[in-house]
């Protein structure tokens, strides 16, 4: 992982909602926050957990392909963007193929919305608003050894299991380091050791 | 191979691609952006404000500025949103009787009442009668204009501000044992250090960008020790978590350093050669086994021995602490057990050792140094000190008669007013009808004065309630310095002239001062560039010494830490490296025995009610209750209870204590103790928290014990209503995205991922 991506780490996470404040700020969108903050565990502690897109790469963007109106753009970088207002008929078939619960669904308008990256600030060079403001760095964007030069002791996670399903994905999710991802139910697997793609 | 799923949609494409843009492409807007600080907390992030072509506020940008490194929390991301607001007071209100709604009136017309209430009552009743109380949200410029008219203009000793309610407690814990009052290290400090204990502090969410230093020690293999009776987000994943029972934070220091004594690893090179007094203490701590201190504070003895076997060996320790221990009847004494830990094994002085208290305000360490505390004149001098006076006496061109002695803390001026000692007050940068303990006793105290002024730029509980209240500036619409938690010293600047007819702060104070008409030539500031220049005369030589800074320098350097005594002093980030500011430069250990709080559990008041702050708002909420965010994230107060306590979540609950009840919503949580439930305080009357805190005072710093007192709860009917902030008259309540179901899901707010 060359390419700069975001990794979420919700053991850094203090769910002071920064992020969704942040995105609400993005030119692109604003008002509207593209992020999910949950409270995981609600009841026995203040764990908290982001989610933004993971711009999933292998199967390639399922909220795109299950797009009747190919109204949902994936640019050069891999990155899956909102859908297109002149396309988009707000059918949710992307809400409902996603595996991460991103895509959120404007019922006044009609129309898709989620998380891409901030495209508008990325491309001028900027970090995502998210990731800038993010008080924990529970939101990082950077490269994948610039965040291990930081954190020593942690792996980034890219692949993930859905019953017989697993998906890689563009960013990625922070774990510690030396824990066995197979052993995480629901959501990580055992990261694909050799990847056999010379893009990643 | 890239895999495709099987369910494919009829007819697509490559969904590689190209295409125009991904979402229309933002109009290119014509704007700049304004370098500055935002205007919450002690943290005091960097952050460039964009201004439109025609100078309107419209949105923030991340900085990279040393201090936050382009972080940002919800608070300051939407700050800007509050100088377009439309809750923005933007003339002069006035009415001649508190039963008549507030009308708008000319400045003319309002400054010359509250002067000629001024000369009335001073005339009757004396110079005392009447009170000036600010705040330390205010810059440093201000905070010492507020002192100086108080003495100068109106020649009262009352005069006090804000920060009485939030660390003045770690204030003269500090002056005891270091002799001047400032967080000894820089937080930068963290990244070298091996042990972090953080007591009564709940940085996660109320210093939230400060988490990263605590984050980034950690990563570089530090242990965190967290002490709060409730897990907190930063707790969450401590080393060594310490859920003690509110009020008993000097018995379990003692305890931890009766455990380090007995083990040997106290510095007894460092003891000798730098610090008095720690005979008394050791025979003190040796009276604190881990079992009687558990004991008191409701814990495992185990973990007591725990902390000390964690701080006691390690090479390179840091103690910070906030409000938690500090809003006590005992604040002081419970800052200076964290203090005798810290010295007694020589954890100062050095990268990656030290102590600091987190401020609360933005400029909480600026607003109780330059004169605007009962006891206090710039440069953090005490007034009763005859040199000092001297020193003051000849900057401001007054005579020792003419300035007045030390005079009474925040809370006991509201309380002089209610005895009818005091009656005409002017409040400028707070809202003590949600702020101050005792609400109800509060607001006699108020209604009790014959004519109260509030100085402010919405309109608060406080000054919905007072006779004349004046337009002010926000933070984005003046310039002047701030000192954040570290003792560094940034400048805000500059965006946008302010709405209407509002004024900046100190030309307010300084039109009063003319027209009053004593003195009058003392107040000539035309801009607060020359109120600075002269608080730089006056803070020379004091031990809070910014006579070496100008603006120009502290832009250039991204903030200058005091004392900095002269324009090419680079400012001294690290304390106490050499010595401590006693006259024989040693530092003083106190033997403190544990008290108990003011008030004390029984059968009738069995629960012990702590309150404090969540992320989405700040202080008084006077700010952040109109911030849509802010408000969808955290509409609403809730009671935080334990699941042994029999309710189940959403619950009404009534809270009662011997001063006043509330119904809230509960949140039933495992991460809060047994026998303790917190409100967080942000809101006004019915669900004001501090209805039901008590009003009992630290003897020292004066401040209220916030942090513990009895009560009880009880199922309730409705849960009571959370009012919108006041409005302007005329003006509409600001509409938010009000949200049907206010319930918090977490101490947070309300999770968005279902939303």
């Amino acid at each position: 992982m060359t390419k700069k991506a975001l990794f979420i780490d919700p053991g850094r996470c203090i769910g002071c909602q920064a992020c969704v404040a942040a995105c609400r700020e993005c030119d692109s969108h604003p008002g509207k926050s593209m992020i999910h903050l949950d409270y995981p565990d609600p009841g026995n502690s203040a764990a908290a957990s982001p989610t933004v897109c993971m711009h999933c790469s292998d199967p390639v963007a399922p909220c795109a392909q299950v797009c009747p109106t190919d109204a949902i753009p994936i640019d050069d970088h891999g990155v899956v963007g909102s859908a297109s207002e002149e396309l988009c008929i707000a059918c949710g078939n992307c809400v409902h193929a996603c595996p991460f619960g991103v895509p959120k669904l404007d019922l006044v308008e009609m129309l898709q919305s989620k998380c891409d990256m901030c495209c508008d600030r990325t491309s001028q060079g900027k970090m995502p608003m998210c990731a800038s403001v993010c008080p924990t760095d529970a939101l990082f964007f950077g490269t994948e050894a610039e965040l291990m030069q930081k954190r020593p002791s942690v792996q980034a996670v890219d692949v993930f299991g859905f019953g017989d399903e697993t998906v890689q994905t563009r960013n990625a999710m922070v774990a510690p380091a030396g824990k066995d991802l197979d052993r995480i139910p629901g959501g990580y697997s055992a990261r694909s050791a050799q990847d056999p793609d010379p893009e990643k | 191979m890239k895999k495709l799923l099987p369910v494919m949609a009829p007819g697509i494409g490559s969904f590689r691609k190209e295409r125009s843009g991904i979402r229309p492409k933002p109009q290119p807007r014509e704007e700049r952006l304004v370098a500055t600080h935002c205007c919450y907390c002690g943290v005091q992030c960097g952050m460039y404000l964009r201004v439109s072509a025609d100078g309107k506020v419209f949105g923030v940008e991340p900085r990279d500025h040393d201090i936050n490194k382009m972080k940002l929390c919800p608070k300051g991301v939407t700050a800007y949103q509050q100088v377009n607001h439309t809750d923005r007071l933007i003339t002069p209100l006035m009415r001649d009787r508190r039963d008549q709604p507030l009308r708008e009136v000319s400045w003319d017309a309002a400054l010359d009442r509250v002067v000629s209430e001024i000369r009335t009552i001073q005339a009757k009743y004396g110079a005392d009668a009447f009170a000036v109380y600010s705040g330390s949200s205010l810059t440093t410029e201000k905070c010492y204009l507020m002192g100086k008219f108080a003495r100068v203009a109106l020649g009262t000793k009352h005069v006090d501000y804000n920060g009485r309610l939030c660390m003045v407690s770690a204030a003269g814990a500090n002056k005891k044992a270091f002799g001047v009052d400032r967080a000894a290290n820089p937080w930068s400090d963290m990244l070298e250090t091996d042990v972090i204990m953080l007591l009564g502090a709940n940085v996660g969410e109320c210093f939230p960008v400060a988490t990263q230093y605590f984050w980034d020690a950690r990563d570089r293999g530090a242990k965190l020790i967290t002490v709060d009776p409730r897990q907190t987000p930063i707790a969450r994943t401590a080393d060594i978590h310490v859920a003690l029972r509110p009020g008993t934070d000097a018995a379990f220091c003692n305890g931890v350093l009766h455990v380090i004594e007995r083990e040997g690893l106290i510095d007894e090179e460092f003891i000798a050669a730098r610090t008095t007094g720690w005979e008394q203490l050791r025979d003190k701590v040796r009276e604190y086994p881990p079992k009687r201190a558990a004991e008191i504070c409701g814990l495992d003895p185990a973990l007591i021995e725990q902390v000390a076997l964690t701080w006691g060996p390690a090479d390179k320790a840091m103690a910070f602490h906030a409000r938690g221990i500090e809003h006590h009847t005992q604040g002081v004494n419970n800052c200076l057990t964290v203090i005798n830990l810290v010295l007694a094994t020589g954890q100062i002085g050095r990268p990656g050792r030290g102590y600091g208290t987190i401020t609360g305000q933005g400029n909480g360490q600026g607003g109780r140094e330059h004169g605007q505390k009962s006891d206090q004149l710039p440069g953090q001098r005490m007034i009763e000190d005859p040199e000092a006076r001297a020193h003051i006496c000849r900057v401001w061109g007054i005579t020792d008669e003419q300035l007045p002695r030390k005079g009474t803390s925040a809370v006991e001026m509201v309380h002089q007013a209610e005895r009818g000692e005091i009656k005409g007050w002017l409040g400028i940068c707070n809202n003590p009808l949600v702020s101050m303990p005792h609400t109800d006793r509060i607001v006699r105290g108020y209604d009790s004065l014959q004519f109260h002024c509030q100085i402010d730029f919405f309109l608060s509980e406080t000054c919905a309630r007072a006779d004349v209240v004046l337009p002010s500036t926000c933070w984005a619409e003046d310039e002047g310095v701030s000192t954040n938690a570290e003792g560094r010293v940034i400048k805000y600047n500059k965006a946008a002239e302010p709405p209407g007819e509002a004024k900046p702060d100190w030309w307010i104070v300084c039109e009063i001062a003319r027209r009053l008409d004593r003195h009058a030539d003392k107040f000539q500031f035309g801009s607060a560039r020359a109120l600075f220049e002269e608080l730089r005369v006056a803070s020379a030589g004091g031990l809070a010494d910014y006579s070496g800074m100008t603006y120009e320098r502290i832009e250039q350097t991204g903030g200058i830490y005091w004392p900095c005594p002269s324009e090419d002093h680079p400012g001294t980030p690290r304390l106490f490296e050499e010595s401590f500011a006693h006259p024989d430069g040693l530092a003083r250990f106190h033997a403190i025995d544990w008290q108990h709080p003011a008030e004390e559990v029984d059968d009738e008041f069995p629960l012990r009610l702590t309150t404090g702050r969540t992320v989405a708002h700040y202080l008084s909420g006077n700010q952040t209750r109109r911030i849509d965010a802010l408000v969808q994230q955290t509409p609403r107060p809730w009671i935080e209870v334990h699941p042994d306590l029999g309710y189940a979540n959403g619950d009404p609950v009534r809270v009662v204590s011997r001063r006043g009840s509330a119904t809230y919503p509960a949140l039933v949580v495992t991460s809060i103790r047994k026998d303790t439930v917190f409100i967080p305080y942000h809101w006004a009357a019915p669900v004001a928290a501090n209805l039901m805190t008590v009003d009992a005072l630290d003897p020292t710093s004066l401040i209220p014990e916030f942090k513990v007192c009895a009560c009880r709860i009880e199922p309730g009917g409705a849960i009571d209503e959370t009012m919108p902030p006041p409005v302007a008259p005329g003006g509409q309540s600001y509409e938010f995205s009000r949200v049907a179901d206010g319930q918090p899901s977490a101490p947070q707010g309300r999770g968005t991922g279902k939303g």
